[in-house]
């Protein structure tokens, strides 16, 4: 993927450079899709712990030469055991 | 009853014109009855690449302000029997015609024609909405670039949102050679990132500028590489599995393909 010179190539580069202003486009063009994402990681997340404070906080960031989905989850407590219908 | 085709991209100079062009000579050359819908008011351009130019009476914009008949203002090409097209205007901006007025065009136009293809103008707004307004379905184009691409992407998303079934992709202006040294994207790499069934790939050729330049699209004649895929494509609209032409991609490409014509 490095050229003589080691620079990358410029066709991974461009790949590279689409993939992530893409997850920020598909993002910002749907505002709903951050909030169905943040709901969903919710709900599954909630099965195993209860979480406090301001609930899901999820951000897109870019991280070098890729795409990062962070989540910050404040936890009050885990569930004693994971998966509903078990607490 | 004919079938209404939006040919589009967001991002201008990427190849809409051409496209439609061709594309349009190759389904006329298959016996289709096929009209060509410039949708590209204030820039039109679709007459002087087919080279019908110097033949216009009326158009698009007089037939929605009642000025004429729509058949009066249908241009037929005398080189090749079935082949039509309805001309922008040239004077007027995009707001003198309406969504609505677009479908009632493009309506009256699928009772007498098999094909009608829509040339989108660049761009997401009321140009854009008038070209797809009437469409049964969407081709977009997009060449192997970033910004082309990162357009295509939120096209495929405006039309999801109109309720256009899924668009199809034809790679315009692809250079086998660069993509083998690593220095453009192979329509493999446009493809994963999209995420939409590819129609087909038309390769940089510059008889495109020569058959352009002369107002004789490069389908007419047999010499030109971008012709053939146009032909390729114009099969594959109709609903022919055309296997893909080789293109020096490297092996994912036809094991993709494979994969899309459900041969592996
Ligand atoms: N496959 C191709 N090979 C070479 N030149 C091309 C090819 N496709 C388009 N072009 C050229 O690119 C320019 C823009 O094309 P056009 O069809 O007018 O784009 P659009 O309608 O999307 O703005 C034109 O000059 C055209 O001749
Ligand atoms: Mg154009």
């Amino acid at each position: 993927m490095l050229n003589l010179f080691g620079r990358s190539q410029s066709r991974e580069v461009a790949k590279n450079r689409l993939r992530n202003v893409l997850a920020h486009d598909r993002a910002d063009t749907s505002p709903e899709f951050m909030e169905h994402l943040r709901a969903d990681v919710m709900r599954i997340v909630s099965e195993y712990v209860e979480v406090g404070g301001q609930g899901v906080d999820l951000q897109l960031q870019s991280v070098e030469d890729h795409v990062a989905l962070v989540a910050n989850i404040p936890v009050k407590q885990l569930r004693r055991r994971g998966r509903p219908g078990n607490n | 009853m004919g079938e209404v085709i939006v040919i589009t991209s967001g991002k201008g100079g990427v190849g809409k014109t051409t496209t439609t062009a061709n594309l349009g000579v190759a389904l006329a050359q298959l016996g289709l009855k096929t009209c060509l819908v410039d949708a590209d008011i204030g820039l039109r351009n679709l007459d002087v690449v087919l080279g019908l130019e110097n033949r216009i009476v009326y158009d698009l914009v007089d037939v929605v302000e009642g000025f004429c008949r729509l058949r009066q203002a249908l241009i037929r090409d005398k080189r090749l029997e079935g082949l039509n097209l309805l001309p922008a205007a040239q004077t007027k901006d995009k707001t003198s015609v309406t969504p609505e007025q677009m479908r009632t065009v493009t309506e009256e136009l699928r009772q007498e024609f098999d094909y009608v293809l829509v040339d989108s103008p660049a761009g997401i707004e009321q140009g854009f909405k008038n070209a797809i307004a009437g469409a049964d379905r969407a081709l977009i184009v997009a060449t192997p670039e970033v910004a082309s691409v990162r357009d295509a992407d939120r096209i495929i998303g405006l039309l999801e949102a109109a309720e256009i079934p899924p668009a199809r992709l034809i790679v315009n202006r692809l250079r086998p050679g660069m993509v083998r040294k690593g220095d453009m994207m192979s329509v493999d790499d446009i493809v994963d990132i999209l995420a939409i069934d590819l129609i087909g790939v038309v390769p940089e050729d510059e008889l495109i500028v020569v058959t352009t330049n002369r107002g004789e699209p490069a389908a007419l004649s047999h010499e030109s590489r971008a012709g053939e895929a146009y032909r390729q494509i114009a099969r594959r609209v109709r609903g022919e599995e055309v296997p893909f032409a080789e293109m020096d991609e490297p092996a994912g490409f036809f094991g993709r393909l494979r994969r899309i014509f459900g041969q592996a």
